[in-house]
């Protein structure tokens, strides 16, 4: 068996334990929120990592997920899971027509064109009253059921979103280890190079965009479900950057970057949630903002391949992404 | 002209202005099937222009590039790429952030047919087509000598043998031609010899081979053909031979060339 593949049944396994070991339904909410985020986090690793295109813009389609969910089970009385391969289309649909002159840009400009998407998303969630409910937000979003199993509390939520989580994983594992996931880490390793072996560049940057879009879409979608109420401010251009913050975190050339800089974020945030009011009484949400910048900056200079790679190297055991190792290869051409 | 064989590439009439600078004026050569051809000419003669139009990166102001049969004029590079053309960097292009093998795996690409949601199912079809790019990559890594690297990661390779790396990408994709970008630059003495030797070995193999080189050396021992650029405009071309005694070629570069070395 992969090493690899012993890597993420482990993982399974420790998901599959953890609520029967610890109950607290605290705890169990903190980690529904890192399986939203990992499963954003995935598509965006793809995407960042991988492909090295920057997104400055996912928190648009985690929120059409969201609304689209909304609008169409609470509004129209579709069957969640529909609503929620609704929203996956819809967003994806988006992804492709943005993505087609968008991604004739690079580096900064790239970054600003997707930041600017997320803001047009986001005036379109404040505006469309009718459809989102603006400002008020948008309520009474039914949870989601399985036959006769309603995903109504948090241990039963936790199992939904960390197998998306999971399958979202696994599936982008087998991206990366196929002539898929080649031609889409040779854009980011040298763009000249991957054209002269024909690869169609555009093409894979608009496939692995898509499928980001996508992961992004089904975790806001899971999201709406899971708090039944939304409101345009849990998808402003912000949480485009704390989405960034966890993917560089993280470290964007592991696909476990995802979940381990989505955990740091939330656990920091909920640190800092009881911290700060213990050292300025009055202090708000802006804080966090200030530390996460500082924290993003001090990831950019001291670890800019993130904590995986940071982790790696210490235990030097730094290679490529690859599973190809001599070891498991029973030694061709050696 | 006294060569004989099937044509493979044509380059005909092509002229390439910047501006009111004229980088290439009017140049026309054919490449024959199993052949090597130089492309000379000192700095400024216009080889890079002409490469970067063949390989797709420029379009041409004038004239046509046919490739296989194929009318390639003004084709994105990768689409050319995917009719059996590739090619190496001068300033090496090789894939840092993977390892050697996936390099040259990657340079499989157009043979291989992975979409992305076979690949994300991972069905059975694509384990298997993993196994024999594996395999076919190995193979071209043990043609260029450098079998025994394949699982370092490439950005720890010297230079000599990221060159031969770049060569091993190329010949996966199976092409029918592959141009070299000054393919000897930088390398030691040993390590051009090897070279030349990998280039020779393969051309027995079928493939034909394209040069931009500034080593006169190298150019004449291995070239069957050599087209040479001055100032945009070719000024002669022919065997290694005929370019010795051609007086306008000699006057042009190898003159300069000779008191320089």
């Amino acid at each position: 068996m992969h090493e690899r593949r012993l890597g993420t049944w482990l993982f399974a396994l420790g998901i599959l334990l953890f609520p029967l070991i610890v109950h607290s339904n605290y705890l169990l909410s903190i980690l529904i929120m890192i399986g939203f985020y990992s499963l954003v986090c995935n598509g965006l690793t793809m995407l960042m990592g991988y492909a090295g295109q920057i997104s400055l813009g996912h928190a648009a389609f985690y929120g059409i997920g969201a609304y689209t969910t909304a609008y169409l089970s609470a509004t129209h009385g579709w069957s969640p899971w529909l609503s929620i391969i609704a929203g996956a289309v819809i967003s994806a649909f988006i992804a492709f027509i943005v993505g087609i002159p968008t991604f004739k840009l690079k580096g900064h400009y790239l970054a600003l064109a997707t930041l600017g998407f997320g803001v047009i998303v986001y005036t379109c969630f404040k505006e469309f009253t009718s459809i989102t409910g603006g400002m008020n937000g948008f309520f009474g979003i039914p949870s989601i059921k399985l036959f006769a199993w309603e995903f109504s509390n948090d241990a039963r939520f936790y199992y939904l979103i960390w197998t998306v989580v999971l399958l979202s994983l696994l599936f982008s594992q087998n991206i990366i280890h196929s002539r898929v996931g080649r031609a889409l880490r040779s854009i980011e390793g040298s763009e000249a190079a991957s054209d002269a072996v024909g690869i169609d560049i555009m093409r894979y940057k608009l496939q692995v965009f898509v499928y980001s879009a996508i992961c992004a879409s089904i975790a806001g979608s899971l999201y709406a479900h899971y708090v039944t109420f939304i409101n345009p401010q849990a998808f402003d251009a912000m949480l485009s950057i704390y989405f960034l913050i966890m993917v560089i975190t993280g470290g964007a050339s592991s696909i476990w970057g995802a979940v381990i800089g989505s955990s740091v974020f939330v656990l920091l945030s909920e640190l800092l949630k009881e911290v700060v009011p213990l050292v300025f009484s009055n202090a708000g949400g802006e804080f966090e903002i200030v530390f996460f910048g500082v924290l993003l900056v001090v990831m950019l200079i001291y670890m800019p391949n993130g904590l995986t790679a940071a982790w790696k190297k210490i235990t030097g055991k730094w290679r490529t992404s690859t599973t190809l190792s001599p070891a498991a290869k029973g030694g061709g051409g050696r | 002209m006294k060569r004989n064989g099937q044509v493979l590439l044509t380059v005909e009439h092509i002229t390439k202005q910047f501006g009111g600078v004229v980088a290439v004026n009017d140049v026309s050569f054919d490449v024959n099937k199993g052949e090597i051809l130089a492309v000379i000419g000192p700095n400024g003669a216009g080889k890079t222009t002409l490469f970067n139009i063949v390989t797709g990166i420029l379009a041409p102001s004038s004239g046509t590039v046919r490739f296989n049969g194929t009318d390639i004029t003004g084709k994105k590079p990768y689409q050319i790429a995917q009719l059996g053309m590739t090619r190496t960097f001068q300033n090496l292009e090789v894939f840092t952030n993977m390892s050697v093998i996936e390099n040259v795996m990657t340079g499989a690409h157009r043979n291989m047919k992975t979409s992305f949601l076979q690949a994300g199912l991972r069905v059975p079809s694509v384990k298997k087509e993993e196994k024999a790019v594996e395999e076919k990559a190995m193979r071209c890594l043990e043609k260029v000598g450098i079998a025994h690297l394949a699982y370092e990661r490439a950005e720890t390779l010297p230079y000599g043998n990221q060159r031969l790396l770049e060569i091993a990408r190329a010949i996966a994709a199976e092409p029918a031609l592959i141009l070299l970008d000054e393919p000897m630059a930088g390398l030691n003495d040993e390590e051009s010899r090897w070279l030349v030797e990998v280039i020779l070995q393969l051309r027995k193999e079928g493939l034909t081979f394209v040069f931009v080189e500034h080593d006169m050396e190298t150019v004449m021992a291995i070239s069957d053909h050599i087209v040479v650029l001055d100032n945009g405009v070719k000024i002669g071309e022919g065997t290694p031979e005929e370019i010795y005694r051609n007086k306008a070629v000699v006057a042009a570069y190898l003159g300069e060339e000779e008191t320089v070395c």
